[in-house]
């Protein structure tokens, strides 16, 4: 019984913040509610025996992600009364589609289908399976090689990321290494004679 | 005991309001992103939600990968938008047709 009342209340908070995030006139503060709604998607990760991943939901977003959209909400600076003009005008449109796309997948997922069988009767694991544990098992064999994959899209993500906000100042100072290399004796030292 | 529709229904919610915010925050390329955010995350809570009521665990291992993806997706689109702030200073939508698009 409990188990419902935690359910609705992490469900319907992250609802409430996800409308939040798409409401709010300041770009700050969808940020903010965007954090909230994470931490309530990670009880609910939590309520379905995922404990590594509502961990890693808080850690990497609201830790990392959330953290690089405020500081670029901070460092662009974006003319809030423009941003708002005419915002309701796309709202029929994009609503019907939101509208007709939410009734099709209410359909799918209450119509049975998924209430069958063990599906209807998935319980809790006992306090001696370890979620941490049992993900490194499947994770670093049988899903080794999109592990490394996952690896190399974040490297390049990272280069990637570099490489496009990197800025040459003209002032600043720079080594040339291979002039420093290339120095020859005769070019540094003068003999005078007293 | 919850059914496995209730969490199929959250995630449905989260993602026709992620559609929704992709509509009416049509000037600000920063909400956009959110909003994509909010859709990676309703079909996480898809995938979860599946892995849990089928005890397989492999829905977890693809929730770990869509983590991933939407990481380093959020960091390249804002670096993009960094490195164009610079050049047009603007942000906005609308202003972001030189490939007449």
């Amino acid at each position: 019984m409990i188990e419902i009342g935690f359910f609705y209340l992490f469900a319907g908070m992250a609802v409430f913040a996800a409308l939040g995030v798409i409401l709010s006139a300041n770009t700050m503060y969808s940020a903010m509610w965007l954090i909230l709604c994470f931490f309530n998607a990670s009880g609910l990760f939590f309520l379905l025996d995922a404990e590594f991943l509502g961990i890693v939901l808080i850690l990497i977003y609201v830790g990392a992600v959330m953290v690089l959209f405020m500081f670029v909400v901070m460092m662009l600076e974006v003319n809030q009364a423009q941003k708002r003009e005419g915002w309701l005008n796309y709202l029929p449109v994009g609503g019907m589609i939101a509208l007709i796309l939410f009734v099709e997948l209410v359909a799918a997922s209450t119509s049975g289908i998924f209430s069958t069988g063990e599906m209807a009767m998935a319980s809790h694991l006992g306090a001696e399976v370890n979620n941490t544990v049992e993900i490194g098992k499947i994770l670093y064999t049988e899903y080794l090689l999109g592990f490394e994959i996952a690896a190399i899209i974040l490297l390049v993500a990272l280069v990637g990321a570099i490489v496009l906000t990197l800025r040459e100042r003209k002032d600043a100072k720079y080594q040339d290494i291979s002039k420093q290399v290339k120095v020859r004796k005769e070019d540094r030292l003068r003999k005078v004679s007293m | 005991m919850i059914p496995l529709s209730n969490f199929l229904i959250v995630g449905a919610i989260l993602f026709s309001l992620g559609i929704v915010g992709l509509f009416l925050n049509r000037k600000n390329v920063i909400v956009i992103l959110m909003c994509v955010e909010l859709m990676l995350l309703a079909v996480n809570i898809n995938f979860a939600a599946f892995s849990h009521y089928l005890g397989d665990l492999g829905g977890q291992i693809m929730v770990f990968f869509v983590l991933t993806v939407a990481a380093s997706e959020v960091a390249i689109g804002l670096a993009i938008l960094v490195a164009y702030y610079r050049q047009r200073r603007s942000i906005a939508v609308e202003d972001i047709n030189t490939l007449q698009g």
